[in-house]
């Protein structure tokens, strides 16, 4: 098969990137979606707010995924679902699986936007026995939006992420009691005025706290909880693991990964170090609004139909940008154009914990750029590029002032 | 309930080694009940190990141990690819760290040549570094050992049960025995699922294998002592360090930490070993996955950069003495099959082979081949096919058509468990994040042992 742009994942990001392609007429879309319906995870969501940014009206998650691909599918891209991208291949090129087996699709070009999954517990490092009943968020969200179904009826809530509270909202739609919300950090890691949601439904909050294990053996009976006062046990039949979002990245195997962002290393037109592959979206960092991401989506579209005209600078001459703080965890994109349609016209960054300090941008001995920050690990800070770059180096540090 | 009419052999458990002696009991022709208490099988010390097929080239010399691991190990070879089980002859490299390590080499290569294993090569470090370009510049020397293999720990075990079922055995799971009488020459078994008539009885209680005896003859003479062992497992991406098993020098207590990929193309670094009471408790301790990572790292540097996506614990049925504890008792028709401890993978065909001789039954060739689904990386896996159904579980590629067949196989998957082990749903680096509703929605009804707690009222 061939297509002119294949685009990999039809959620806020890959929908946007298909309607905004159709519409400058690059050329041919087709979209791959390994699950049975286009939307990502918004068509998970039974909750708001989705679309003010797209649509300028509060929508649902199921009725905001069902828009996005409406808009893709009128501009003429075609929407293969129930397709999983297995291996990029050069050209570009991209093996795909479907019902029917493994076939190939050639391109000119290839957008990633495969978004992003939750950490495992061993990743978060929770011991104890691996009962029935531990699951992440997106698992919660399938169960009861999709299936009508409620994997437990009192589960502890790890994490104070947005989607912790998104989490909330659909165990009390499911008729769900969560018995506590455990967060590991000093303080509730959503925004207000998410942080009075556990209050107001009754749910025990518990900071500094951590799941030191889960105990049963055929389902979740309870767990040991850490924290200022020691040791304490829980009874409970579920644990659901929310947000420490990472980038669903598996296709590229482990190359051009930055272990910062853990996504794909990307160009300020959001270009993959492999030829021909892009990329936007959750994929490119964890984990951003679906109107950020679909924002994105439309801006790698231009960054697209630029390089299929041949618009796009040379690769080779992008300026790298290196992280040296460990305030920063991570920063986007990694290499820098100051020029060219379709940019990501800023650096966009996150730290890992609370800060007051002073970020500056450095390329050999001189600061360019250099701004006072108060910022928090939630909050996403962007960082507007000076006009004229030094084919140097650059370097982001962040010193913490008092 | 009324007494089912005979059996010529009752299995008590259906781990590895109960379902290797299943096959071998009903394909020389006995009629054969296997009696699990789990919902599935592989629910004991088989639900989580390291999935070498060894050699026995460091098992005790002359041993019953070293023989069984030698005649399964050559019998696995001789029928994965008609039961359409994976094989990785990868080969291990037995590696020495320091100078103690070192010097302790020279018995080991010599104890592995009298075992039988004569195709051990020596290696200096270049030669270690040129094999296995990843690995730490600390390594000092070593050996390869090339007929250590990788399968697939849990598609052998289900192929020995399939073949027993195709050879006219019965298995019955939530099945646990809790009296025993012998009558006339025969024994009365009382079980979770009703009563059980049979000549001969076969324990293969694994972890509970003391406990079991006890039930059967009122002592045991040995007594389980788990041991515990965690491991970590890399994502894919962290496969491609790895070419052999990589293995230390043991101690006397422990084969120590290993680090090799799996049959499915991940890499894993484990287990410990850790005396303890419990026969259940299979707990992760976040420390020791820590040092476990860090013990990895200290192998192969590069995976310090890779991500660990799961972790899980097996429990070994040690008993106070280090070999097998198999003994048979004809006048009473009970064999022991007990504390196989570290080795019952590669050993379970060798074992079932043993066992029949001692009761005297001779073998014969198998009739039925089932087809096992092709699970290991190396493929070909179904997902590669037309007509799969689709993609299910995106991070391990499991098919709609897979997981059918799982549910309906001789022997049925009836707990995610059971299902994670026969087709590895939901066991990549998304741990459900992604398929779990779909899953819940395909297996709906189907397991003994639900994925979900009910239906959502209202909406
Ligand atoms: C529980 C939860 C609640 C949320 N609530 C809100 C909210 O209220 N408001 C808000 O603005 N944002 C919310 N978000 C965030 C929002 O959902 C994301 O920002 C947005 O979906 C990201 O869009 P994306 O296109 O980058 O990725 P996704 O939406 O994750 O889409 C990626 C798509 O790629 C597909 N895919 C991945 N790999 C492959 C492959 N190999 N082959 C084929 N297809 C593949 C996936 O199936 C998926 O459909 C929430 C997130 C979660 C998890
Ligand atoms: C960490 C670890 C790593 C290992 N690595 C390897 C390796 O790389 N290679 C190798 O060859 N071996 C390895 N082993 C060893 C191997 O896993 C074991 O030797 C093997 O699993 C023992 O199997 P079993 O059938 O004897 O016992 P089990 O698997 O414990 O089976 C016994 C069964 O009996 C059932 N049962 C108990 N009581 C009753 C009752 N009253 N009624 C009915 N049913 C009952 C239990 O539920 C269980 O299913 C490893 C083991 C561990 C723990």
């Amino acid at each position: 098969m061939e297509t002119d742009i294949a685009i990999i994942g039809a959620g806020p990001a890959g929908l946007a990137a298909a309607a905004e392609l159709g519409r400058l007429g690059a050329g041919r879309v087709t979209v791959i979606e390994r699950e049975p319906v286009p939307g990502g995870i918004p068509r998970h969501c039974g909750h708001s707010p989705f679309g003010m940014r797209e649509f300028h009206r509060i929508l649902g998650g199921q009725a905001y995924a069902a828009r996005l691909a409406a808009a893709a599918e009128a501009t003429g891209a075609s929407i293969l679902c129930n397709t999983t991208a297995t291996a990029l291949q050069d050209g570009p090129a991209l093996e795909l699986t479907g019902p029917e087996g493994v076939f190939h699709l050639q391109a000119r070009a290839v957008l990633l936007a495969t978004g992003t999954r939750e950490s495992s517990r061993v990743q978060r490092l929770i011991g104890g026995q691996k009962p029935g009943g531990v699951i992440p968020t997106g698992a919660l969200q399938g169960l009861v939006h999709l299936n009508h179904q409620i994997p437990f009826c009192r589960p502890v809530i790890l994490g104070t992420e947005l989607v912790s509270f998104s989490a909330l909202l659909t165990c009390r739609q499911a008729g769900i009691r969560p018995v506590a919300m455990i967060e590991p950090g000093p303080r509730i890691l959503a925004r207000r005025p998410s942080g009075l949601l556990p209050r107001l439904l009754g749910v025990p909050l518990h900071l500094k706290t951590e799941i030191a294990a889960i105990h049963g053996r055929e389902r979740v009976s309870g767990v040991t909880l850490a924290g200022p006062q020691g040791k304490t046990h829980l009874d409970c039949d579920g644990v659901l693991l929310t947000g420490s979002f990472r980038s669903e990245a598996a296709l590229l195997a482990g190359e051009g990964v930055d272990p910062h962002s853990t996504g794909p290393i990307i160009d300020s037109f959001g270009r993959c170090a492999r030829p021909g592959y892009f990329a936007a979206g959750n994929l490119l960092r964890p984990v951003e609004t679906a109107g950020a991401c679909w924002s994105e989506g439309r801006r790698a579209a231009h960054a697209i139909h630029a390089a299929l005209r041949g618009d796009l600078p040379d690769p080779s001459h992008g300026v790298p940008l290196t992280i040296r703080s460990d305030l920063i965890r991570y920063a986007l994109p990694q290499v820098i154009f100051t020029d060219g349609p379709g940019r990501h016209g800023q650096i966009q960054l996150r730290v890992t914990r609370p800060v007051h300090g002073i970020l500056s941008l450095h390329q050999g001995p001189m600061v360019i750029a250099s701004h006072r920050i108060n910022a928090l690990p939630e909050r996403r800070i962007t960082m507007p590029l000076p006009k004229n770059l030094l084919p140097d180096p650059l370097i982001l540090t962040l010193e913490e002032t008092a | 309930m009324a007494e089912v009419a005979g059996y010529d052999v009752a299995i008590v458990g259906a781990g590895i080694v109960g379902c290797a002696l299943a096959r071998r009991f009903a394909i020389d022709g006995a009629r054969v009940v296997l009696l699990e208490k789990a919902h599935d099988v592989l629910d004991g010390a088989s639900k989580g190990n390291s999935a070498i097929l060894h050699t026995g080239f460091d098992a005790p010399e002359g041993s019953l141990e070293l023989d069984c691991i030698r005649a399964g190990h050559a019998e696995y070879l001789d029928i994965h690819q008609r039961l359409n089980l994976p094989l990785d002859r990868c080969g291990a490299l037995v590696l020495a760290w320091d100078a103690g390590q070192e010097a302790a080499l020279p018995d080991l290569m010599a104890q592995a040549r009298r075992n039988g294993v004569e195709d051990i090569e020596p290696m200096d470090r270049a030669a270690l570094l040129a094999a296995e370009p990843a690995l730490a510049p600390g390594v000092r020397a070593g050996f390869r050992v090339p007929r250590e293999a990788l399968i697939d720990p849990w598609s052998a075990a289900h192929a020995y049960l399939y073949q027993a079922i195709a050879h006219g055995a019965e298995l019955r799971c939530r099945a646990e025995l809790t009296r025993a009488e012998r009558r006339g020459g025969r024994w009365h078994l009382t079980t979770a699922a009703g009563p059980v008539e049979a000549g001969l009885v076969v324990n293969a209680a694994g972890l509970w294998g003391d406990h079991v005896e006890r039930l059967l003859t009122g002592e045991s003479f040995f007594r389980i002592r788990p041991r515990k062992g965690q491991f970590i497992v890399y994502d894919k991406p962290a496969a491609g360090l790895a070419r052999h098993i990589l293995l230390p020098v043991p101690t006397k207590i422990t084969k120590g930490i290993v680090v090799c990929r799996t049959a499915f193309g991940n890499l894993l670094v484990g287990p410990t070993a850790e005396e303890q009471e419990d026969r259940e408790d299979a707990s992760l301790s976040p420390d020791t996955l820590r040092n476990l990572r860090e013990t990895g790292e200290s192998i192969l540097p590069g995976l310090a950069a890779q991500e660990v996506t799961a972790a899980y614990a097996g429990l070994r049925p040690a008993t106070e003495d280090k070999g097998y504890r198999i003994r048979a008792d004809l006048a009473r028709g009970l064999v022991t099959v007990g504390g196989i401890r570290s080795t019952g993978l590669s050993a379970a065909l060798g074992i079932a082979r043993h066992v029949a001789g001692l009761v005297g039954r001779a073998p014969r060739e198998p009739q039925h081949w089932p087809q096992m689904p092709m699970l290991a990386q190396a493929g070909p896996r179904d997902w590669q096919a037309a007509g799969n159904g689709g993609i299910l579980c995106h991070c391990e590629l499991v098919t709609r058509r897979e997981i059918e067949a799982a549910l309906n196989a001789p022997a049925p998957a009836r707990s995610i468990a059971g299902l994670k082990r026969r087709t590895r749903v939901t066991m990549g680096r998304c741990q459900g994040f992604g398929c779990t509703a779909a899953l819940a929605k395909l297996t709906e009804a189907r397991f003994t042992q639900p994925m979900t707690c009910g239906d959502k009222d209202g909406d």
